[in-house]
């Protein structure tokens, strides 16, 4: 692995790989002093094109647990006319000796364009691009996955993988960069995935999808769900007639109180909530839902570092047979409060 | 005005891919054509192994000059457009300022007459300043120099069916034809690539083959309704193959444009997200293609139109949704043509000979090009080797673009030679030199 630029073609040996790296990084976290010295001497640049506060820490929070050093590059105004190109922006950093670029940008696709021209030598990590993937923010979302699931197996999660979890993920699949890393990711780890979401906002093509495809909540629930993941709907979808109103979205499609409580009618007590953040709370998730003791959305966002420093530490070093410095032992049995909060 | 081009005599080429014969070439006619032919100071060419066909005419270029001489000026365009087999030009109204008035058209008209390569004729904007909202003055683009015969606001759509309509019924008045570049434009706002299974995986906003043949649709049922004549450009999806089959069924005067892109690439090269791959409209799925072909072979299709379309490097170094939509086309449009279509059996060198020039002269309604190959006529006429196959590489092309979609395929079918008006403006595959006639006309007459 050079480079992290989507899973879509992420293969199974690697996605585990960097699940376990993870859960050997997340015990660092549990230690007094949280930090390693294995990327020390080298440059991470976060280079994002689009103001994304929370994922920028949680790669600047991965990079200095282990040690590297961390550029922030905002590059907005990013159009050919008005700044600085692509390709100048790259070389630039290139000069500047970045090991690691952790890129955001806007246009789908613009990691593969760092990562397949001679602009810059650097390994990339895809933080989000366009409509395309996201694929650090879905090895955060398995890894929390393969957590609960192997508890509620009574085994640990180094090693294993999803086979036969059913997650759905409703919302906004169209423009949704998380949704799809999501259906990749979880189809190669073996778990059954559900989109769910008014014919408007999913994809022509998406019968092709290695996954089912429903446009009713309450059925998908009714037929049993391990996972429920619900996706942020942008305001700005409503003026472009993708659904009549916010109020009509989140009846159909919400996570609301009504919902949370057919959770329990159905006897699914093992279900959890997840949000990739940041939410519309009562649009499509109920404040009651994001607050249960299902949601794991901080989870997500703690694990989140852990995942990007596995990311980080297997592509900056070197041999990526290596297991982590500093080998601790992998998390046997997560007390499941830490995934829920 | 052909009278000081010099004597050629073309010993065994292939008429049309027939039987080899030897054509004699003087004055800026065929003189004669049959076997053994001899003639006292003409220059021998041995052509043994050539196919001779009628020089071709592009109904779709763009030479961006005036204004984007950073991408490509006319005598660079016309150059890249000889070395391709060319003999006439239509020199789409896209620049800047854009061609919508006499003056413009005159301007790129004496421009081609300067550089001397091949026939170069301008195509009118429909609407001033291609905003569709008013006419442009389309009798005196007709009227002027340039004798513009063909009108389009290529790139943007003439999507208000009411200017649409009048711009049919007006340019009957002078025998002209409207070029529509049929693309919805609400269905198609921010589109990046074809609208598909490979857009839903790589997250660009779709491009429906539904907005270009609803646009066809309408369109034709208006040339009908009206008795005036419709060119569709660029002619990308299944459906738009269809619904011109259909039309012309039915009578209506139509004809149709296939890009050579559009007759070898699909939307699956799009997943390397290299902007060398975006175009308008954009590539297409393998179904597609393949009736595309189809298309072109049983006539629904009447001819290959390059839409040659050089960026400078910059406006496609970049990310997918900041680059510029198009390709170049002219220096390899004769060995795509011949790869997709006669390699694979589906079209002989006379159907390629139709579709390259017959068909095109007529719908740009140029008199002297696209004509048989047969003594008396213009020696507007290209030797082709069949058997050569080469790889492309942009950096050795005429053009100042660099971004060919064909970049290191290996392709069959070689320009040896092109007679413009009697005159090689290239010889042994490279260029010689412009017509003498260029000498007499400075760039600056009109």
């Amino acid at each position: 692995m050079k480079h992290l630029l989507s899973t879509e073609d992420l293969s199974l040996s690697n996605a585990i790989r960097i699940l376990d790296t993870a859960e050997e990084m997340s015990a660092v976290g549990e230690r007094e002093v949280k930090k390693l010295p294995a990327l020390r001497g080298r440059t991470v640049v976060n280079l994002f094109f689009e103001d994304s506060t929370r994922t920028r820490i949680s790669f600047e929070a991965a990079a200095k647990r282990l040690s590297a050093d961390v550029i922030n590059f905002a590059a907005k105004g990013s159009s050919v006319s008005k700044g600085e190109s692509l390709k100048d922006t790259a070389q630039t950093l290139s000069a500047m000796g970045a090991d690691a670029v952790v890129i955001r940008h806007w246009a789908s696709g613009a990691p593969h364009r760092l990562a397949a021209t001679d602009w810059i030598d650097a390994a990339v990590i895809n933080a989000g691009d366009g409509t395309h993937e996201h694929p650090t923010q879905a090895l955060l979302d398995a890894f929390t996955m393969r957590r609960h699931w192997a508890r509620l197996a009574g085994t640990g999660s180094e090693g294993t993988d999803l086979k036969g979890m059913r997650v759905a993920i409703a919302g906004d699949v169209l423009h949704s960069r998380v949704a799809r890393s999501n259906v990749w990711l979880l189809r190669t780890l073996g778990a059954e995935v559900t989109l769910v979401a008014p014919p408007t906002l999913l994809p022509v093509g998406v019968d092709k999808w290695p996954c089912s495809v429903s446009y009713d909540l309450d059925q998908t629930l009714a037929n049993g769900v391990d996972a429920m993941m619900m996706l942020r709907v942008q305001g700005e979808r409503m003026n472009a007639s993708f659904f009549p109103s916010t109020r009509e979205y989140s009846r159909r499609w919400g996570f609301d109180d009504n919902r949370l409580r057919a959770l329990d009618d159905l006897g699914m007590t093992d279900t959890i909530i997840m949000h990739p953040g940041p939410m519309n709370r009562g649009l499509e998730i109920s404040a009651a839902a994001a607050d249960s003791p299902r949601s794991t959305v901080l989870a997500q966002v703690r694990n989140g570092v852990s995942v990007r420093m596995a990311a980080l530490y297997l592509l900056l070093s070197g041999d990526t047979r290596e297991p982590a410095p500093h080998r601790v032992p992998a998390y046997a049995a997560a007390p499941s409060t830490k995934e829920s909060n | 005005m052909a009278g000081n081009t010099g004597t050629y005599l073309i010993q065994g080429a292939a008429i049309l891919g027939g039987d080899p014969a030897d054509l004699l070439v003087r004055d800026g006619i065929i003189a004669e054509i049959g076997t053994g032919l001899g003639a006292d100071g003409a220059t021998v060419i041995d052509a043994a192994g050539l196919v001779v066909l009628p020089g071709m005419v592009d109904v779709h270029t763009h030479l961006r000059e005036p204004g984007r001489e950073d991408a490509e000026t006319v005598e660079t365009g016309t150059r890249a457009a000889a070395l391709g087999g060319y003999t006439a030009v239509h020199a789409m109204a896209n620049s800047t300022p854009v061609a919508d008035t006499a003056g413009v058209v005159e301007q790129v008209y004496t421009l081609g007459r300067a550089a001397g390569w091949v026939d170069v004729r301008p195509v009118g904007a429909v609407t001033v300043g291609l905003a569709g909202e008013q006419l442009a003055e389309l009798g005196a683009m007709a009227d002027s120099r340039a004798r513009v015969r063909m009108f389009s606001d290529d790139g943007i759509c003439v999507h208000d069916p009411v200017l649409m309509r009048r711009a049919l019924e007006y340019v009957k008045a002078f025998d002209g034809v409207v070029a529509q570049h049929a693309q919805e434009p609400r269905l198609t706002a921010g589109a990046q690539m074809n609208e598909g299974d490979v857009s839903a995986v790589l997250g660009l906003t779709g491009w429906p083959a539904v907005a270009e043949e609803s646009i066809i649709a309408r369109d034709v049922l208006l040339a009908q309704h009206v008795g005036s004549r419709l060119h569709v450009c660029h002619v990308s999806t299944a459906g738009s193959v269809e619904i011109i089959r259909w039309a012309k069924e039915r009578g209506i005067d139509v004809t149709a444009e296939v890009t050579p892109h559009h007759l070898l690439l699909t939307d699956d090269l799009v997943r390397s997200y290299d902007p060398v791959f975006k175009v308008n409209p954009p590539l297409r799925t393998d179904a597609d293609v393949q009736a595309l072909r189809a298309g072109l072979a049983d006539g629904t299709i009447d001819v290959v139109g390059t839409d040659h379309a050089p960026h400078p490097s910059e406006h496609k170094e970049c990310e997918w949704a900041q680059a510029a939509m198009g390709m170049t086309g002219l220096e390899t449009a004769l060995s795509v043509v011949q790869h997709a279509m006669i390699e694979t059996g589906l079209m002989t060198w006379a159907d390629f000979a139709r579709v390259t020039s017959t068909a095109a002269a007529k719908i740009g309604r140029l008199d002297d090009q696209g004509r048989p190959i047969e003594a008396g006529e213009p020696a507007n006429i290209i030797l082709v080797d069949p058997a050569a196959r080469w790889t492309v590489d942009p950096f050795q092309m005429a053009t100042m673009g660099r971004n060919s979609p064909f970049k290191g395929r290996e392709l069959p079918g070689k320009v040896v030679a092109t007679f413009f008006r009697g005159h090689p403006t290239v010889l042994d595959g490279a260029l010689n030199t412009p017509h003498p006639d260029a000498a007499a006309t400075p760039a600056g007459a009109a």
